[in-house]
């Protein structure tokens, strides 16, 4: 049984597209060799950033040969039939055997493929994998055709046997394959020749090559930890750092520098930013400080002075860049304990989208909608809408301008500045800042307001915390909520895959903080009082444009005017007036500013109807959608579609906690044998009611009498339905669902013994009426607390 | 290998002029116009297209407006020299070569961390893009290594390798220097030894005052609207002159070109054009530069004939 190793050797892999790489080459050439016949025992693959690597151990040496039959025509057919046979089959009339059929003697072709032999097959395999190789970006080079990733040099691909190694014959646009490798580019010098993969590693170690990243990753990560160690100092933990460090060198040797005295002041997050994102080094941070002190930085190379040079630029270059660093964090500081002014300002000139205004027009809506949201999650109101004001400046700054993944982060600090500096208006009602409790009075308020400004983007991906801090909920509600309605309104819905301004991401961030907060809420009212924000933002906004557009045009001022006047809009008379006021007018060229304003109201006022008219229709729809990602959310949580559509169809599913809770209580109630079985006896007891209903036409929802009773079974039903009326109308009323579903589940013996015992289409239309009546009540009681008909099962 | 250290600014031109004419480069001048990177030189734009094989290597002048410091800031100038290396089709040392003329300014790779990071670079202004690295010296980067697959909207056939050296920055970090001010332009044992300071600081204090402050928008507008005209124009124009003679004017067209690109980086810097408006600009220049490049390829140079 060979082994079979295959190097591709190219120019520089960017270290983001290793790992896939890697997967991807193991998987095409492995499936390519069962596709042809071929079995292996073992597959491997790995990349350094100059050579993409596989590894099959005992690979089969040959592919069986394939025995194939066809039938062709019967010998009596004409002529020509048999020739084309012959012809497709390339075989003599001699060589074909007959057969007896059904109906009389068949020419039979037997046909013995033979095996390939495993280089014919590795070759094949391999050039298709080179050519169709699923590069996310791919290029030409020089004067050549074939694509890869960056030019390719060289492959090796031998097969390696006890007797020897052979090399596969293979040409890839002038490319042939060969048993020699190159090592380190700078630290080995010619062509190294391989035998076998374990000689391929031991030689490729020895010219400053470790093949194996996770080998590379290791000893990274233990000489930092240990560097770090003996200086007192830990290395901040960076595992994406980690393996793209991994995938940039072959040979990596490990330097610890000291950040620059100057430096230390600046936060933690944007040391760590600027020398993660620019010069891809790792954090080391004094343990006692908690301060960013040092970095780590991985080499190619070993040198003479012992990297003393190469850390000496490594430091500078990194001086040159904290220095930027610490240029935009002493003039943000600036403008924030300025109060932000001129950023918030700036704000106005940046636009969010087209047809949603600038992010200045939206921070107002934002801080408008946390405002109504605040009594609902327990913060203040005042705090909230101050916050919301506050937690966008930050897009202005230098810093985030250099690192927009610091947004929110830079927020807190800039907004903590700017109010230490300029102390926040003392909270309209006392909830969560109430005087003498500690932790209490205005510090505490300055940090929840600075706290919404790094909070209230989460949460963004699914394993995002949820922030929790009351003032950072309802700014982070209002802001995903705008967001939505916004969207929804101008028609820019997620379809399909397509979600350009992640919606879903916004909708899911809802739920989630409305859940994992416990947050109560009437859904519906909340879009609603979003969008009739927005309506009215856009109302103020559009009779200011029109009121100096018509001060500037007297013929579209009168234009607009004589429209309302033929449509009758709002109080004619008043229109009336306005139109006579301008034709006595001396100067008729232009209307007064008064006149353009009063114009432009009316006209914005008609608008606004139609916008708030449009809103209901909105709500709906958002609402749905809504529900749609509820189901996703809790169906990933282990509940089912139809438990949640029973719940959905209940009163109040605009409040998300409660329908959790009780789609919750639902799904436990029907894990247990009670549950199931009741479930069962609710439907039998539904289908023959709604059958008759049908039947005859009438609906039996009351009047069932224990008078007319029958039978024991009949009258411990209507006992044990009073009971659980009584129970589950408090349970129900205290939102206890898990009490009332176990009231219900006591129901089941009951009716189980009833249908048992009981004919209910009875001769006597009298008991028969009662008892269909009787089943009403058992639909009634058990359709309060859920909408069982929409189970399945 | 031990080759001693460059002294100045220029003698690390020097030393690259010449190694790069070692190794077969036509060794050319700048070009005579305001342009944003070495890039935009019709010796790389334009002969990057078509099948005639070219090397050359040449020092561009290149201005940013938007990065002028007053001279302040030890790293950002807005008035910089690149060297540009241009190669077609890209020969398969492309890369030894370049480490070559690392060694011969004095970076020996026995010494220093030299690396290739991933970086693919693109120009929405010249409709082109390419695949390659930014090069990393010692955790700075030093040059941009870019394999061409298009420019102008064509598919670049062969492929051409470019090298992009930022010589200030480059300079700077082999001779050692903090503030590009203080680097010696000429050698320091000169009987008059001139600093970059000496040459730039005041130019680059003008510059800056005249692009944020004084550039007169209107006019600007008005001459990136002419620019445009004229290089549809140019194009446009009979491919016969007047003697019957078959001549496609796509130099002095894309020179039109090369204009409108820098206005729009003189608007860009007076802060009078919006974002949205910025890419409408943008697609206008790249519009120009694809049919420069059509033109270009339908001349005996740009066939390759």
């Amino acid at each position: 049984m060979p082994d079979l190793l295959i190097e591709l050797f190219s120019e520089e892999i960017p270290a983001r597209m290793q790992a896939r790489a890697r997967e991807d080459l193991r998987k095409l050439v492995t499936d390519g060799l069962v596709a042809a016949g071929l079995t292996y025992a073992g597959a491997a693959a790995f990349s350094t950033p100059r050579r993409l690597t596989l590894a099959i151990e005992g690979l089969t040496a040959e592919s069986a040969p394939v025995r194939e039959e066809r039938k062709g025509p019967a010998t009596t057919a004409p002529e020509a039939a048999i020739e084309g046979f012959l012809r497709s089959t390339g075989l003599t009339r001699d060589q074909l055997e007959v057969r007896d059929d059904k109906k009389g003697q068949v020419y039979f072709a037997v046909m013995t493929k033979s095996g390939r032999t495993a280089p014919a097959i590795v070759a094949e395999v391999l050039e298709a994998t080179i050519r169709t190789f699923p590069w996310p970006k791919s290029m030409r080079w020089g004067a050549g055709q074939l694509r890869w990733v960056r030019p390719l040099h060289s492959i090796l691909c031998i097969l390696t046997t006890e007797a020897g190694a052979e090399v596969v014959p293979l040409d890839v646009d002038g490319i042939r394959a060969g048993n020699v490798t190159r090592g380190h580019r700078f630290l080995s010098k010619g062509d190294i020749a391989v035998s076998s993969f374990d000689d391929y590693v031991q030689k490729l170690k020895r010219a400053h090559v470790v093949l194996d990243s996770a080998e590379r990753e290791a000893h990274i990560w233990a000489d930092a930890t240990n560097m770090a160690f003996a200086a007192g100092l830990e290395v901040v933990e960076d595992k994406g750092l980690l393996s793209e460090v991994a995938g940039l060198v072959e040979w990596p040797v490990v330097l610890m520098g000291r950040i620059g005295e100057d430096f230390l002041g600046l936060p933690p997050e944007v040391l760590q930013t600027s020398m993660r994102e620019h010069q891809k080094f790792f954090s080391v941070r004094n343990p006692r400080t908690g301060r960013i002190e040092g970095f780590v930085t991985v080499a190619n190379t070993e040198t003479s002075d012992q990297g003393a040079t190469i850390l000496k630029g490594n430091q500078k270059v990194l001086a040159a860049r904290l220095s930027d660093a610490k240029f935009f964090w002493e003039n943000d500081l600036r403008e924030a304990k300025a109060g932000m002014g001129k950023w918030l300002e700036g704000l106005t000139s940046v636009t969010f989208h087209n047809k949603l205004g600038s992010q200045a027009d939206r921070i107002e809506r934002i801080a408008a909608l946390a405002r109504e949201i605040a009594p609902l999650v327990g913060a203040d109101p005042a705090a909230a809408e101050q916050a919301a004001r506050l937690a966008k400046a930050d897009l202005r700054s230098g810093m985030v301008g250099e690192f927009p993944e610091l947004q929110g982060i830079m927020g807190r600090y800039y907004v903590h500045a700017a109010l230490s500096a300029n102390p926040p208006r003392p909270p309209s009602r006392g909830l969560d800042l109430a005087e003498g409790g500690p932790g209490s009075g205005p510090g505490r308020a300055v940090d929840a307001i600075a706290n919404a400004a790094r909070d209230h983007y989460a949460p963004l991906g699914p394993s995002d915390a949820v922030p929790s801090e009351p003032v950072s909920v309802a700014v982070a509600l209002a802001d995903k909520i705008d967001t939505l309605t916004g969207f929804w309104a101008i028609d820019e819905k997620p379809t399909g895959s397509k979600d350009p301004f992640a919606l879903r991401r916004a909708a899911l961030g809802v739920i989630r903080l409305v859940l994992g907060n416990g947050v109560r809420l009437e859904f519906a009212k909340i879009l609603h009082e979003s969008r009739d924000i927005a309506v009215q933002q856009e109302y103020e906004k559009s009779v200011e444009r029109l009121t100096a557009q018509f001060v500037s045009d007297y013929s579209e001022a009168t234009q607009t005017l004589a429209e309302l006047m033929a449509l009758q809009v709002g109080e004619v008379t008043h229109i009336n007036q306005i139109w006579s006021e301008i034709e006595e007018a001396e100067n008729r060229t232009q209307v007064s500013e008064n006149q353009a304003h009063q114009i432009a109201s009316a006209y914005a006022a008609r608008a606004m109807q139609v916008g708030l008219h449009a809103t209901w229709i909105l709500r709906d729809d958002l609402l749905s959608f809504f529900h749609d990602r509820l189901k996703v959310f809790l169906k990933d949580q282990g509940i089912r579609h139809d438990v949640i559509d029973a719940c959905l169809a209940m009163p109040g599913n605009d409040d998300l906690t409660l329908l959790v809770k009780r789609a919750e209580a639902l799904a436990a109630f029907l894990k247990t044998d009670d549950g199931e079985n009741l479930l069962q006896g609710f439907k039998r007891a539904n289908n023959i009611l709604t059958q008759a209903e049908a039947k005859d036409g009438v609906e039996y929802s009351y009047g069932a009498d224990v008078k007319f009773a029958e039978t024991d079974e009949e009258r411990t039903l209507f006992a044990a339905l009073d009971t659980a009326e009584a129970a589950i109308q408090p349970a129900m009323k205290a939102e206890d669902f898990g009490q009332a579903m176990s009231a219900m589940a006591r129901l089941r013996a009951p009716i189980d013994a009833f249908f048992t015992a009981v004919q209910v289409n009875a001769d006597n239309p009298v008991v028969r009426r009662n008892r269909l009546n009787l089943l009403s009540r058992i639909r009634t009681i058990c359709l309060s607390v859920a909408d069982l008909t929409k189970l399945e099962g | 290998m031990s080759i001693t250290r460059p002294r100045s600014f220029q003698e690390i031109i020097l030393r690259l002029q010449a190694y790069w004419a070692g190794k077969g480069c036509a060794v050319l001048q700048p070009y005579d116009m305001e342009v944003g990177a070495g890039t935009f030189h019709p010796a790389t734009t334009l002969r990057s297209l078509g099948a005639r094989p070219w090397a050359a290597a040449y020092v561009q002048p290149s201005r940013r407006p938007t990065d002028g410091r007053y001279g302040e800031n030890p790293n950002r100038l807005q008035h910089y020299y690149q060297y540009q290396v241009i190669i077609k089709p890209s020969p398969p040392d492309l890369q030894d070569l370049y480490l070559g003329s690392l060694a011969a300014i004095g970076l020996d790779p026995s010494l220093h961390d030299i690396r290739f990071v991933e970086d693919d670079w693109e120009s929405p202004t010249l409709g082109a893009w390419g695949l390659g690295w930014e090069v990393w010296c010692d955790g700075m980067e030093v040059s941009q290594f870019t394999y061409f697959q298009q420019v102008g909207g064509h598919d670049c056939k062969p492929v051409s390798g470019e090298l992009t050296y930022g010589l200030e920055r480059l300079a700077m970090y082999v001779l050692g220097i903090d503030h590009v001010m203080d680097m010696p332009f000429n050698d320091p044992q000169s009987p008059i030894p001139l600093v970059y300071g000496d040459i730039f600081r005041q130019t680059e204090e003008e510059y800056s005052r005249h692009n944020f402050d004084q550039a007169d928008t209107d006019m600007l507008f008005q001459h990136f609207k002419d620019a445009e005209a004229e290089c549809e124009r140019i194009l446009a124009a009979d491919e016969m002159d007047k003697a019957g003679r078959r001549i496609v004017m796509a130099h002095p067209a894309y020179d039109q070109c090369i204009k409108a690109s820098h206005l729009f980086n003189l608007l860009d810097a007076r802060g009078v054009i919006s974002v949205t408006e910025r890419q409408a600009y943008i697609g206008r220049v790249r519009a120009l530069a694809r049919k420069c490049a059509d033109a270009f390829v339908t001349t005996p140079t740009g066939q390759g004939a």
